[in-house]
Formats: C-alpha cells, sequence, structure tokens
C-alpha cells in the first residue's frame, strides 16, 4: 500500500489540519529544495489549467522534475493503451503520479495497480482531494477558523465533484450548508443523508437572489458542460446563477466568494474587484497546498 | 431436470406441469437428496439468476430446480437442490445480494446436518456491475469492488473505485 491521496476521505481531520499547517509554511517559504531528485510525472487525460500548472509549479519550487502530457491524444492511451499498462509504465520513471481522468474510480485503480504514489487530480464528477484541501485552506486564511462556519454553495451541485468532497471534508467542523441549485443540478440524495447521518444542517433553494446574506462562505461553481450526457439539459441551466457586484451589499462583512474556477458567466466581472472576491487567492492558496500534499506523499 | 408448478388459471387445480403419475414419482426420487444442498425460499423471479451465479447449467449431478411453488411467505418461491455440492462462502455471499432472504440447508445421509442464513461478506468483488456508466470499472479491464454497508434491513452498495452508492434493486450481475 502506497502513500497515494485518492479522495479526501482518505485523511482524518488531524491529516487535514496536519497539511493545511504545512501549507502555511510553504506560503512563508515556497522556494525549497526538498524534491531535489525527485521526477513527478502529470497525467492529464483530461484538459486542465490551474491544478496542472500549480502541481508542476509546485514541484519545480521544491527543486523536482516533472515529466508527463496534459493531452491524453499525445500519450499511448489514444491507442488504446489500458490504464494498468500506462501507469505501470510511467512508474517506472518517475517518484510519485499526478493524474486527472474522466473516468469516475480512475485514481483508485491507479493506486491500487501502481508501486509509487498517486494523486488524484480529478477523476470525472467523483473526488479532487486537492481543490477540496485548498478550498479547506483558503476558508481557514479568510475566516480565522474551520468550525461553525455558515457555508451557502450555489449552481452545479450534482455534478460539481468539488462539492461533495467539500461537504465531506467540512463535516469534521460543524458547519451550516445552504444548498442553492436549480432542480435539475440538486444535490443528490447520497449528500444529504450524509448530512443527516452526521447531523449537519443543511437547507435547499432554487433562489439565488438575496439568499446568502448570513454566510461566511458563497462557494460559487461553473456549469459543467462536460459532465453532461444530455446536451439539452445543459442548455436549460447553463446561464440559470449569475452572481452581481450589488447582490454582495447586505452581506456580512467577513463573508469571502470562493470558486474552483475556471467560471464562465457565473460571477460578473464588477464582482471582481469587491474585497469578498477572493477566488484567484484561491487559485494561488493552490500551490502552497500542493507543494504540502507533495512532501506528504514523497518524503 | 426443471419441475415447475403452476395454478391452473380456470379451475385453480394444482398440478405438475406434466401431470402424470410417472412424472410424480420422479420428482420424489429427485426430491430425496442424499448428500448436498438445498437453497429455498428464493423469491420466483429471482430463481434463475441464482442458477446462473452457481453456473448449474455446467453442472453434471444430478440436481433440481423447481420454481412457483406455494409459499405462505412469499407467495410463490423457488428451490434448487443440488448433489453432490456444497456452496463456499463468496457463492453464498452472492446469492445473498439478490436473494437475502433464501435458507440453505446441507444434506448428509439424507438428513439436514445445517441450516444457514445468507450473509453478506464486507466485500463483493467482481460479481455484479457498477450502475455509473462512467465508472472506470465500465469501460477498462478492472474487477467491480463493492464495500457492503448494512442499515437495519436495508443493504447498500458502495462501489470502491467511483464511489458511487446502489441500492438493492439495483443490482446488475455480471453474466459468465
Amino acid at each position: 500500500m502506497n502513500n497515494s491521496l485518492v479522495s479526501i476521505t482518505d485523511y482524518s481531520k488531524e491529516e487535514i489540519l496536519s497539511i493545511l499547517d504545512s501549507a502555511k509554511d510553504f506560503e512563508a517559504n515556497p522556494n525549497r529544495k526538498s524534491l531535489d531528485g525527485k521526477v513527478v510525472a502529470t497525467l492529464f487525460f483530461e484538459p486542465s489549467t490551474r491544478t496542472r500548472l500549480s502541481f508542476e509549479t509546485a514541484v519545480i519550487r521544491l527543486g523536482g522534475k516533472i515529466i508527463g502530457f496534459s493531452d491524453a491524444a499525445t500519450s499511448s492511451a489514444s491507442k488504446g493503451e489500458t490504464l494498468n499498462d500506462t501507469i505501470h509504465m510511467v512508474s517506472c520513471y518517475a517518484d510519485a503520479i499526478v493524474m486527472r481522468h474522466p473516468l469516475e474510480g480512475a485514481a483508485r485503480y491507479a493506486s491500487e495497480v501502481s508501486p509509487v504514489p498517486v494523486i488524484n487530480a480529478g477523476d470525472g464528477a467523483n473526488q479532487h482531494p486537492s481543490q477540496t484541501l485548498l478550498d479547506l485552506y483558503s476558508i481557514l486564511k479568510t475566516q480565522g477558523t474551520l468550525e461553525n462556519l455558515n457555508i451557502c454553495m450555489v449552481g452545479d451541485l450534482k455534478y460539481g465533484r468539488t462539492v461533495h468532497s467539500l461537504i465531506q471534508a467540512m463535516s469534521h467542523f460543524n458547519p451550516t450548508f445552504k444548498f442553492i441549485a436549480p432542480d435539475e443540478l440538486k444535490i443528490p440524495e447520497e449528500y444529504r443523508v450524509f448530512c443527516r447521518k452526521n447531523n449537519i444542517s443543511f437547507t435547499e433553494s432554487c433562489e439565488l437572489n438575496d439568499n446568502f446574506n448570513d454566510a461566511d462562505i458563497l462557494y460559487m461553481t461553473r456549469v459543467q458542460k462536460e459532465r453532461f450526457q444530455d446536451l439539452m439539459e445543459y442548455e436549460r441551466v447553463k446561464n440559470v446563477y449569475t452572481l452581481q457586484n450589488e447582490m454582495l451589499e447586505h452581506t456580512r462583512p467577513n463573508l469571502r466568494i470562493l470558486h474552483p474556477l475556471p467560471r464562465v458567466n457565473e460571477i460578473s466581472m464588477d464582482v471582481d474587484k469587491n474585497e469578498k472576491a477572493y477566488y484567484f487567492q484561491q487559485a494561488q492558496n493552490g500551490l502552497y497546498v500542493r507543494q504540502a500534499i507533495l512532501s506528504k506523499v514523497l518524503l | 431436470m426443471i419441475v415447475t408448478r403452476r395454478r391452473t388459471p380456470d379451475t385453480g387445480d394444482r398440478r405438475l406441469e406434466t401431470g402424470d403419475k410417472k412424472h410424480m414419482e420422479k420428482e420424489l426420487k429427485v426430491a430425496a437428496l442424499r448428500n448436498g444442498t438445498v437453497i429455498d425460499h428464493i423469491p420466483a423471479d429471482k430463481l434463475f439468476q441464482v442458477v446462473s451465479i452457481l453456473r448449474l447449467k455446467y453442472y453434471d449431478h444430478p440436481l433440481t430446480i423447481g420454481n412457483n411453488f406455494d409459499s405462505k411467505k412469499m407467495g410463490v418461491k423457488g428451490i434448487i437442490k443440488i448433489s453432490d455440492r456444497f456452496l463456499a462462502e463468496d457463492e453464498t455471499s452472492k446469492i445473498a445480494l439478490i436473494a437475502p432472504n433464501a435458507k440453505i440447508n446441507i444434506i448428509k445421509e439424507y438428513q439436514v446436518i445445517e441450516k444457514r442464513d445468507l450473509v453478506l461478506g464486507d466485500e463483493i468483488n467482481d460479481v455484479m456491475h457498477c450502475v455509473n456508466p462512467v465508472c472506470i470499472t465500465n469501460h477498462q479491464p478492472v474487477p467491480t469492488r463493492f464495500y457492503v454497508i448494512q442499515e437495519g434491513n436495508k443493504v447498500h452498495l458502495k462501489c470502491r473505485y467511483c464511489e458511487r452508492e446502489i441500492a438493492q434493486d439495483e443490482i446488475k450481475l455480471k453474466k459468465k
């Protein structure tokens, strides 16, 4: 069994807090040589900007080297090579594998067949644990605590893997959730069951309006075209919620707006200058959190 | 040998499909199992799935498969009698997936020496499909693995890979 990170549920509360502590150290001093001599493979079978670049930057700033591909079309997967064979082959060259794959469960399977640690950088609509950890780091940084917060999640709560993972991770910290989504993209029943089992209060609504005035965190998400099997359904819901600057007038002073990015039109550009907009700093936090994750799995 | 019993719609009479005395004698002869396993109280609509799980199509010892017998508890039920075979734990786990209330009797020298309830193990391996169309197990040669989650009388299965939870009535067994 190697030291892989596949799902946020692989980490205990203590391990999560330890990663966040470590990320704080990396933020203070991101340039080190702790991965000197290490090779990390980044296998992106699905497009990515932030996740891939921040993982690669994290490795380079720690003195490691990168191999890999950013497009499955340029790998042997396009010739029909199985994931099993690709992982076995890559693990001959690299000390760790960072992988994004469109199929759900691909990362768990890779971690089973790989002799080196696998870090899941997103497997379909399932898990994206490094995003969850950077979301937690951003919440901790802006609120000073993770405990007892009101978190409002908006948009694609059905297919949004970051939403599902964040609910699981926040379950350690007694949150209250408000889920705002159109009927087609409501939070799946299994996450309602999860909240009930863990005594987490939640409410649901279809209306954005001023439904987040008592929130500490407003977590916006994009309606992801690539997750829809029915494109007609995508067309119906893609422009349902757009956050405008004036909608923030009566919100709490400590409110911060997070978004896993990329955004399309769910946050109006005029929100960017509002001090409550935190999504670009959130993306920057991803670097420090990923340095912490790489250090945990490799050192 | 397959015996199928049914109610005749117009008269309500019960009879063996072939109906003759000779056939009745044969049924009784087969019913007296010397050594082997009887699986009783199988829901009638699940009987042939159990046959498939146990790969009885290829079994070359005496075998009785009966269906649509009257049952006070179930309305109608199926029963399977297998000579000279005792089920392995993984086989009973598979049957428990689709017929959790079936009963297993172990027969030795014509006597029931053990009555066994079906118990699901903690994990079910490579017996059923994942219902998630974008699960890795539906696209690559990856054996399926499910965790069994028991909550009261309800059983859910959680895919080890895509983490999708599957209710018992969604189970789709693999064809072997």
